[in-house]
């Protein structure tokens, strides 16, 4: 019961609090913060009010003393959907941290994820900018590790799963959902026979955080807990780029793959054996 | 059918590289005395995977990327890298998402950004639809993009039916906003106009090139492999329908 009453939650904290959470005290410092306006030009003339920060914090400072550079969605705005100026925001910060990394300064980077992926109201836009996302991950990331955070309560969806998928290090809680497609997008596509979007404990047991970790898809799993997260981001970054990144182990998993008898539905415990062996 | 069909004109005399799924097509081939890899994914009704037998990147076409251009990559030769592009989408169902179909195709994503990263020119070539996270796992990360001009052929997040259900819209609301918002639509000149293309070319037999069509493609692929000078996407920042991407980067440089 002390633990329980210790704990303060993560999740419960918007985009720019969990930022300044994570960073060493004193250190934050926001970029094209709110009051500059930097809003989507897209969504007014479709109906949709905009927000002053499009839903993206970008925030540099240092955790234990190491400089970082934080971008947080704000999963409130939009479902964490990533238009052109948030999506710019990311990948330009994520390309300015490599560029430090080529003059010698030697910035990580942090991603607190909780997003829907593209917006579908700039649709193309919102695309290419997470095209820009992927291409800076992979670039950073031969210098220093970039540590993705999937917290919830949004989870982590569309092509910014990809950019989980990209990250040295990928942090989960039990809140956390990660996952390609939306489950309603495929019960439309696929049938409710393959998928049913309203069947929570299904989703949960298939895309939640703890069978990701199980499965070895996440790196750590950690309690909806700011101190725990913090230390396991600080850790992490401690700990400098892994030897080989999940995304570089493709003769694995297509072994893997083909020891897998696919002609059966999936069960999660499936995935946990087929990826982890006895680890699970 | 219309990947196959530009890779197997594209690759006429070709060596086909093995040990790769069925869904993907792959071979080192000559263009114009350059040597190339050529990479599409096609359709395989025997597919394992039942949500991606007609050509969608699933859970073996990701990593199956991957390991194509991994195996170039290891080579060390710099030969340019061909990704021709027609992936109506990504796979849905249920063993894609328990598998971690994300994981899969930032695998591939990851290698081609790594191929372009080590020097090695790529370029994607548009015949077809380039949807969503199919598209990012295989065209996006080129130095060079390139779009038939078809109505065919169309790069967007999300089908029309999906795209108009989750924003509340009906398909021919979808459809009105579309004509006026350019990022919206689905046509390949409106996506022309946000400046992410190199080139779009005309052929005159989109779906069973003429070897005149296919003499002028593989002209066009030389020269963007010629005028690739950098290993970023910085060739897709400048129009005026993306300003805000290179505002946003420049307001950043400045508060570094």
């Amino acid at each position: 019961m002390t633990d329980l009453l210790n704990k303060h939650s993560f999740v419960e904290l918007g985009a720019r609090q969990r930022a300044r959470a994570l960073l060493d005290s004193g250190t934050f410092r926001e970029l094209i913060d709110p009051f500059q306006r930097v809003m989507s030009p897209w969504l007014s003339r479709q109906g949709v009010v905009p927000q002053a920060d499009d839903g993206v914090v970008i925030a540099k400072g240092s955790i234990a003393g190491l400089p970082v550079v934080i971008a947080a969605i704000e999963g409130n705005f939009q479902g964490g959907s990533l238009g052109e100026v948030g999506g710019a925001k990311i990948a330009g910060a994520l390309e300015l941290a490599a560029e430090d990394n080529r003059k010698g300064i030697e910035t990580r980077a942090v991603l607190l994820l909780e997003t829907g992926g593209v917006r579908l109201q700039e649709a193309n836009l919102g695309l290419a900018a997470i095209a820009d996302i992927h291409a800076a991950i992979v670039d950073l990331r031969q210098y220093q590790p970039v540590i993705g955070v999937v917290a919830g309560s949004v989870g982590c969806f569309g092509g910014m799963s990809i950019a989980a998928g990209l990250c040295s290090y990928l942090v989960v809680t039990r809140e956390a959902r990660l996952g390609l497609n939306g489950p309603q997008v495929i019960e439309q596509e696929a049938g409710l026979e393959e998928y049913d979007s309203r069947d929570r404990p299904f989703i949960w047991s298939l895309t939640g955080g703890e069978q990701r970790f199980n499965s070895g898809l996440a790196d750590r799993y950690v309690a909806d807990d700011v101190a725990q997260i913090q230390q396991t981001v600080t850790a992490l970054l401690q700990q400098g780029v892994p030897a080989q990144p999940r995304s570089r182990q493709a003769e694995y998993y297509l072994a893997r793959l083909n020891a897998l008898d696919a002609t059966p539905q999936i069960e999660p415990a499936t995935v946990r054996a087929l990826y982890q062996g006895e680890r699970s | 059918m219309r990947g196959l069909q530009w890779f197997n004109a594209l690759s006429t005399g070709a060596t086909a590289v093995e040990g790769l799924p069925a869904s993907l097509k792959v071979a080192d081939g000559v263009l114009g005395g350059q040597p190339v890899r050529f990479i599409a994914v096609v359709t395989d009704p025997d597919n394992r995977f039942p949500r991606a037998r007609n050509g969608e990147v699933g859970l073996l076409e990701g990593w199956g990327l991957a390991k194509a251009v991994d195996d170039a990559i290891v080579r060390g030769d710099q030969r340019p890298i061909i990704a021709i592009v027609d992936v109506p989408s990504q796979a849905y169902g249920r063993r894609e998402e328990a598998l971690g179909i994300h994981q899969a195709l930032a695998a591939a994503a990851d290698s081609y950004a790594r191929a372009r990263l080590a020097g090695y020119p790529v370029i994607g070539l548009l015949v077809g639809k380039a949807m969503s996270g199919a598209f990012l796992a295989h065209g996006y990360q080129a130095n060079r993009l390139i779009a038939l001009r078809d109505p065919g052929v169309m790069v967007h997040a999300m089908g029309k039916a999906s795209a108009a259900r989750v924003t509340l819209r009906s398909v021919e609301e979808l459809e009105a906003l579309a004509a006026s918002v350019p990022p919206m639509a689905y046509d390949i000149d409106s996506f022309a106009s946000l400046g992410l293309l190199w080139e779009t070319l005309s052929v005159s037999q989109i779906e069973q090139p003429t070897a005149d069509d296919v003499a002028r493609v593989g002209d066009c692929l030389l020269k963007a492999i010629r005028d690739v000078d950098g290993r970023d996407l910085n060739g897709r920042l400048g129009a005026s329908n993306r300003a805000a991407s290179s505002h946003v980067r420049q307001l950043l440089r400045e508060q570094w």
